[in-house]
């Protein structure tokens, strides 16, 4: 059976063939994150696919992986286009690479895991958390329950690790 | 500037010139066409078919691109009573321009059919906004978009910001560097008499306009814009006696892409864009290099993405983009000119296709500026790059076209003039 939630007047749907996104996003709904990880290289890779983009086997398992990495790049959103995310402007839309496989296989790969920074409760950030974070941050992975069967993957600042003295952010 | 020929048939640098696009053809740049993408599409391509100085009836290929926003090839063809031996709509936005052109030498190598129109027709700004809202945001959010939608990570400026934040983290690049392309692009606007914006901006007030998403300020963004743009691409033979000087073809790059193109930033660096790898198709098989080129075609959807393009296809060092966009060589008037019609920034917004139409014109040494038309029909460049003055490039003989779908995906194509 698939999924349907609604979220910030958004129709999330999950088909009943997307077999891969079903699981996903059902270790989501129970706040534990997995990736596949290919059953003949080992590698993990994010998010769903169905085979592997290293070795194209089509044999994967589910395996835990820790939510918690490093800012890599951002953006902060000003004009939102769905209406229900414009009184959470500025927001911010991460792409952290997790601490996880970094740099493998080459030296430019890694997971990196898009997410809104959200509070520990898994709300938009709101402004005063968003100028604090930047690339290099470090962030821990939260979840946002948007319905039966799917919550989101989302960023909070890691409260509790080593933050850089100063982030990297836009000028100005 | 003596070019080398390649008659090796067992590279693609074989087809190095035989092909050439010999008619050209718009719709106003508008915002509120009031008119049906069938109507603005016939019109595109009746206008090129009549640049060129053929019959519609001599078309008997076509080609179009779009995104569930535009009218097939089939009603155009009908429109204009033309029966094809070969027709196909591709989806598609950036970067399908140059991708498309490469399928037209193809299918005509490959004897399938002689002459083929391709044409883009878009009410990007009155019917399916191009920037993301209204239509592009309805449909549920299933699939992959779950994986980006969700996050309110959806709009081309959205999607494509990561690069361009990390661009300015790896190298220092400065906002007031990037925002050089639309001021130099809005010189060039000025001088063109179908842009939608002729306004000359300054570096600050780009950076005074509001913030899209960081590092986007409005005025980094390109122009919602209703129109349709359509080309001619025939045989260098076949192209011998018809209207114009020929833009020969000398090469084509199409949809080049970064690993991992279900999502590209899991494979790094991210600030480096598809261009990097498409380079090695283009140079190779134009026979010609970067330094060779006179002016440049390099989409702007976004200031940053001429920026990135003309980096990665080694008009610069790597990282040194910021430089050479803000150097002044990007102008009419400057070593390499970009985007001499004002492009998607200025002149509106037709994912690509205005861009080549643009350097078509300017090697026939023709573009449609402001200068007096002489005896010929042809016009008398002054070569004075002042407000609503020229905008030809003088002794254009070889230009390039770096087209963009997103910082994945890139085509390009290097003509000369024939």
């Amino acid at each position: 059976m698939g999924i349907a939630a609604d979220y910030l007047g958004m129709s999330l749907r999950i088909d009943d063939v997307d077999h891969e996104n079903l699981d996903y996003f059902a270790h989501c709904a129970e706040h534990r994150f997995h990736l596949q990880r290919c059953d003949d290289c080992s590698l993990l890779r994010y998010p769903p696919t169905t085979a592997c983009p290293w070795c194209a086997s089509p044999n994967a398992s589910w395996a835990p992986v820790e939510g918690r990495g490093t800012v890599h790049s951002y953006t902060e959103v000003h004009h939102a286009i769905q209406p229900q995310f414009r009184p959470f402007t500025p927001y911010l839309v991460l792409l952290v690479e997790l601490d996880t496989q970094a740099g493998q296989p080459s030296a430019h790969e890694a997971l990196r895991v898009v997410g809104n920074l959200v509070t520990p409760d898994g709300q938009l950030a709101p402004p005063e958390l968003v100028a604090r974070v930047g690339i290099g941050s470090r962030m821990r992975m939260v979840f946002t329950d948007v319905g039966e069967g799917i919550a989101l993957p989302q960023w909070t600042l890691d409260e509790a690790g080593a933050q850089p003295a100063a982030p990297w952010r836009y000028p100005g | 500037m003596p070019l080398p020929a390649d008659t090796d048939a067992t590279t693609p640098r074989h087809l190095r010139d035989r092909y050439a696009i010999v008619g050209v053809g718009e719709t106003p740049y508008t915002r509120g066409s009031g008119r049906s993408t069938r109507a603005m599409g016939t019109a595109a391509v009746r206008a090129a078919i009549a640049d060129a100085g053929l019959k519609p009836a001599e078309i008997d290929g076509m080609l179009s691109y779009q995104s569930g926003d535009s009218t097939f090839a089939p009603f155009i063809a009908g429109d204009l009573g033309i029966r094809l031996n070969f027709y196909m709509d591709v989806f598609g936005g950036g970067s399908s321009t140059e991708a498309l052109i490469g399928i037209a030498i193809g299918v005509i190598a490959a004897g399938m059919c002689k002459t083929v129109a391709i044409f883009r027709s878009m009410n990007g700004y009155s019917q399916v906004r191009i920037g993301g809202t209204g239509a592009r945001s309805a449909p549920p959010v299933n699939g992959d978009m779950l994986h980006s939608r969700a996050y309110g990570w959806q709009s081309a400026g959205q999607m494509f910001a990561p690069t361009f934040m990390r661009h300015m983290h790896d190298y220092g690049t400065r906002p007031e560097q990037v925002a050089m392309v639309k001021v130099v692009h809005s010189e060039h606007a000025s001088s063109n008499p179908k842009a939608l914006y002729k306004k000359r901006y300054t570096v600050e007030e780009v950076l005074a306009s509001r913030f899209i998403c960081k590092p986007l300020h409005l005025l980094d963004c390109c122009v919602e814009t209703d129109n349709a743009t359509a080309i001619i691409v025939t045989s260098a033979e076949r192209a011998r006696d018809l209207r114009h000087p020929p833009a020969l073809i000398r090469a084509v790059a199409g949809r080049v892409n970064k690993p991992r193109l279900d999502m590209h930033y899991q494979h790094g660096p991210i600030s480096t864009v598809a261009g990097h790898y498409a380079k090695d198709i283009l140079w190779p098989n134009a026979g010609v290099g970067p330094e060779d080129i006179d002016l440049t075609g390099a989409y702007d959807a976004f200031t940053f993405t001429t920026m990135l393009q003309l980096e990665d296809y080694g008009f610069c060092k790597k990282g040194e983009g910021g430089d050479y966009v803000s150097s002044g060589i990007t102008r009419l008037g400057g070593r390499r000119p970009n985007n001499t019609s004002g492009g998607h920034l200025c002149e509106g917004y037709t994912h690509g296709m205005n861009m080549v139409i643009e350097n078509v014109r300017q090697l026939r040494h023709d573009v449609d500026d402001s200068c007096p038309v002489g005896p010929d029909g042809r016009r008398v460049h002054t070569h004075d790059y002042r407000e609503g003055g020229c905008r030809q490039v003088k002794g254009a003989e070889v230009s390039a076209n770096l087209g963009w779908a997103m910082p994945g995906t890139g085509s390009a194509m290097v003509m000369r003039r024939g």
